[in-house]
This record gives C-alpha cells, structure tokens and sequence, in this order.
C-alpha cells in the first residue's frame, strides 16, 4: 500500500548554483585595499603666516625628488637604494653626531625613559616627478623606520613588532615615531 | 565471449548529481564572503606602484576613493589620454573634492567620520602635479587621513 515518494530531480540544482556562483564572481571585486597611510599637515589658517618652524638644523633631512626622479637626500644626490641607510643613521645617531639629530630623554609611559630622536624627515617633490619615484622613497623612508622598530622591539622585547600586544605596539610608536613632513608644494625643478 | 558479454542487461548506475549542488554552494559562499561588491565602475586606468612596506586598510567602510589616471581605452576618443580625476563615476575636477569629501563624510556615522580615510588610485606613471594638486585640496577640507594605494611588491 504504501506508495514510494519519488526521488527529486536535483540535477539542475547544481545549474542554478552554477549561475549563482557566475553572478557573484562578476559582480565582486576581490582586490585588497593595502598602501602606505599619510597623516596630511592641516593646512594654515589664511591671517596666519607661514611661520618658520622652530625645528634646529640638525634635527630635518630634506629628501628632494626633482622632475628627472633624482634623489637628494640632504644636498647630497643619492641612489634610492641607500637612502634607507640614511635615514636610519639619520634616526638613530649612534656616536652622538652634532650634525645628526639630537635626542630627548621622554617619559613613555609603560616603559620607562627612553632617549626619542628628534629627527624630522621632509619630503619635497616637483610637480613633475612621477608618482611611482614618490613613492618608492616614500617606501624606503617607511622601510628605515619599520627596521628601527624592529630593532626595538627585538632588543626590549624579544619578539617581532606584529607578535606584541596593542599598549606595547603603542609604546614602540611612541619610542621610534614616524615623522614625516611632506611640505608645501615647493617648485624644485631648478636643482 | 560469454565473459565479456555477461552482464549485457546491466545498467550503468546514474550518476548522483545531489552532492554537486553541495559543492557549488559552498564554493558560492566563499566567494559571497571573500570578496565585496563592486561599487562603482573605473573610468581611469591605473596601475598602481609597487612598495614593499604597505599595510591593510583596517577599515575599509570608511575610505572614500580618489581614482587619478589616464581615462581608459574607450573614453580616450572623447577625454584624450591626460591624467583625470575620479570621483565616484564621473572624471571631476581638483574644485568637486570638496563637495566629493563633505558628501563622503555625511555617509558616515558619526562617531566614525574623523576615521574617514581618503585612498588615493593614483597610476603609476602620473605627475605629481595632480597628486600635489588633491593633496592640498584635501588639506583644505581638512580629510588628512589619507592613503596611497600600493601593490605589495613580491
């Protein structure tokens, strides 16, 4: 008496998944959004003057890129190759350099005292440099800071700078800041 | 010849397709998951420049896009082959990035707006001229939260 329910079709079941799938895989983008974050200086209010900034000749290198993507790292002309090199002696200035910037002894709180480079690197480009030499430099620049970070945190903490917790990330920021001034459109393009 | 014709009354069992569908579904909700819906269709070329030192960004809600590159191919005829602007679908000027970045800012919440990030697509081969042009327009609207869009070098 009892009548068997018939099996369901499901071969097309399969085909409509298909188009499904075919939909989703037009219609989205898988592209991960990655690239290098700037913090922009805000700009001067209009009454203000553009005031020289109290920062001591020693404690800026002026990294130029002019309109042939020439490199100038402190007047002097340099392959982008070892301007990581710079920037880290730059930074770090370990004999204590006149020339080099100056420290000062800060109070980060959850560490302790630690001597923080004064050292303000200001990037200046003409309008005609190509945007990739930019950030190429940009790229080295970051690279040299990442590297003194590292260092940092494999000294004090024995562990590399993803692996520590939120507060000592923090303090390893604070210990090696990323100062960057990309200045005011400045017309390079006679050097 | 009888052992090869033995079984001649037999079928060949049919082939279940139910487990097919399983597979395709799944393979659908990895991609529903992984990936995130187009928004607004690229009217410039670009290919951005590589660097090795890039991070994510954390959130991607709210970033505001700022696409600069030659128009592509099939608007070359009517644009020519300069570097344009992008905003949202249409080639726009330096002057529309204020209105651009105050309508942005209105689509976020609240507490989220001074998080609000400006990624700049800029390709490769462009001046800086026009990045230094959007730069300090968005120094005016004070958006200084800003990004350069990177490929991750290998």
């Amino acid at each position: 008496m009892s009548k068997k329910v018939p099996e369901l079709n499901s071969a097309s079941s399969a085909d409509i998944a298909f188009l499904l799938l075919s939909y989703f895989l037009m219609t989205t983008t898988m592209n991960q959004d990655s690239g290098l974050q700037r913090r922009l200086p805000p700009m001067p209010a209009k009454d203000q003057e553009v005031q020289d900034q109290k920062v001591n000749r020693r404690n800026i290198i002026i990294v130029r890129i002019n309109a042939q993507d020439r490199l100038f790292a402190g007047n002097e002309p340099m392959d982008v190759s070892r301007l990581k090199d710079k920037i880290k002696e730059f930074l770090l200035n370990p004999n204590d350099d006149p020339k080099l910037p100056e420290k000062e002894v800060k109070e980060i709180e959850g560490f302790g005292q630690y001597p923080v480079s004064k050292g303000v690197i200001s990037l200046q480009n003409d309008r005609g440099t190509s945007y990739q030499a930019y950030i190429a430099v940009q790229n080295e620049i970051v690279k040299a800071i990442n590297e003194i970070r590292e260092d940092f945190c494999r000294a004090n903490y024995g562990k590399a700078y993803e692996n520590l917790t939120e507060e000592q990330q923090e303090i390893v920021r604070e210990a090696v800041p990323q100062l960057i001034s990309e200045a005011e459109p400045k017309d390079v393009s006679q050097n | 010849m009888a052992k090869f014709g033995r079984g001649g009354k037999k079928e060949v069992p049919a082939f279940t397709t139910a487990s097919m569908s399983d597979i395709v579904f799944m393979l659908l909700f990895f991609f529903m998951v992984t990936t995130n819906m187009r928004e607004t269709e690229s009217k410039v070329m670009y290919k951005l420049p590589e660097a090795s030192e890039v991070a994510k960004l954390e959130r991607k809600d709210l970033a505001a896009y700022i696409s600069i590159g030659p128009p592509a191919k099939y608007l070359q005829q009517q644009y020519g082959t300069a570097p344009r602007i992008q905003l949202n679908d249409s080639f726009r000027t330096t002057d529309d990035i204020r209105d651009f970045i105050a309508a942005e800012r209105e689509s976020k919440s609240e507490a989220d707006r001074q998080f609000m990030t400006v990624s700049i697509k800029a390709d490769s081969e462009t001046n800086m001229g026009i990045i230094t042009d959007v730069k300090q327009e968005l120094r005016k609207c004070s958006a200084l939260k800003i990004m350069y869009a990177a490929r991750k070098a290998q």
